[in-house]
């Protein structure tokens, strides 16, 4: 229990640091945000349902008013912005990239947690992302779909970093990735 | 650790949290629900009237805080200047900038305690689910406490890399970031269980 409580909390936790840190470039320069590689971790390190609360706990810091988005955003307004749709599939897509490492054990986990990144912190996470956008912008889902997809490259990008530093993770801390636990 | 809530006070700091959160939620559904032309300007001028009423402070800082909101709105104008329906797309727009105002304006006006408590009242029902409430109130006060203290981590970890690589911090620094938030939490799970545990 105790256990649980801090690794959900250190992860959320995780997620908003990886926001503050304006330092971290991912390859190319390309300018996108590590808080949704934060996202795929926290399912592929802590497995579904852990995965999905940590995220849903960073939520809930982020709706009451703390500044921990990247850019220093946060507070109620996000959650009727066009971005809100991104922020409601979080907790879903840690869930089922989570479930994704729990179930497909027969692989090498890079593959299995990046495909898993994949599956859960792209595919499933734009269909909420879009949604979200075209509710907010008065848009058709496919419109919508266009205005998104510049950040696909980006977050693929993401899910192959998940992938291979849940791998090393398993060789560093083996006890503490608790998807394969 | 820094909120979002202004240090102006106002009227609404003394307004009881839930009453705002709920009395939000049915704007945002009104909002969403309305359509006309003139109902969003009239909402849109009241929400300034609001940012406005507490003085020129708290208005620039709401300004300031819907800046963030241009790159949607510039989509928006584009893609209906373009397709020759403006009316439509000030309503969106209008719409969008109502919207993210009013929630922001709540975010302003309470404190982050009595936010907490909000949370605290919604989640006691959930206890007959077997959600440990005392749990999730520790959980809240670890990530307040354990974000700045990961970021200076994180920070840490890219100036070595600095100090040993001409080239600057990547991806690389995530997966020693990430192990040094799992030995966090370890810690901080045998400290809990040493003192008594949830």
């Amino acid at each position: 229990m105790e256990r649980n409580v801090a690794m959900i909390a250190l992860f959320a936790a995780l997620i908003a640091a990886l926001g503050l840190i304006p330092k971290i470039t991912l390859a190319f320069g390309v300018p996108v945000t590590a808080q949704s590689l934060g996202v795929m971790l926290c399912g592929t390190v802590l497995g579904a349902r852990r995965g999905a609360l940590a995220v849903l706990l960073f939520l809930v810091l982020v709706a009451l008013g703390l500044p921990l988005l990247s850019g220093g955003r946060g507070g109620l307004g996000l959650f009727t912005s066009p971005s809100a749709g991104f922020l409601f599939g979080f907790p879903v897509a840690a869930f089922v990239t989570g479930l994704i490492v729990e179930k497909w054990r027969n692989g090498p986990l890079t593959i299995v947690a990046g495909v898993a990144s994949v599956i859960g912190g792209i595919v499933v996470l734009y269909i909420f992302g879009i949604v979200g956008m075209a509710v907010t912008l008065g848009k058709t889902i496919p419109e919508a779909t266009a205005l998104t997809t510049a950040f696909i490259p980006g977050d693929l990008l993401k899910a192959a970093i998940a992938g291979m530093v849940t791998s090393a993770l398993a060789k560093a801390r083996p006890q503490s990735v608790l998807s394969r636990a | 650790m820094i909120s979002l809530t202004s240090p102006v006070e106002t009227w609404a700091h003394r307004w009881p949290a839930g009453a705002k959160l709920a009395g939000l939620c049915v704007a945002t559904m009104v909002l969403f629900a309305a359509d006309g032309l003139i109902f969003h300007a009239a909402t849109l001028f009241g929400c300034i009237a609001l940012y406005a009423l507490p003085g020129h402070v708290f208005l620039l800082a709401g300004l300031r805080r819907l800046f963030v909101l241009w790159p949607f709105l510039a989509v928006i104008f584009v893609w209906h200047v373009v397709t020759g329906t403006a009316i439509e797309g000030a309503v969106i727009a209008m719409r969008l900038i109502t919207a993210v105002g009013l929630a922001n304006l709540v975010t302003m006006t309470t404190k982050l305690s009595d936010m907490i408590d909000v949370v605290k009242w919604l989640a006691t029902p959930l206890r007959a689910f077997g959600l440990n409430t005392r749990a999730l109130e520790l959980s809240i006060a670890l990530v307040i406490r354990f974000t700045p203290a990961l970021a200076e981590k994180g920070g840490q970890l890219t100036q070595s890399w600095r100090a040993r690589s001409a080239k600057r911090a990547k991806w690389q620094i995530v997966m020693p970031f990430t192990v040094l938030a799992i030995d966090d939490a370890e810690h901080v799970a045998e400290a809990l269980k040493a003192r008594g545990g949830l």
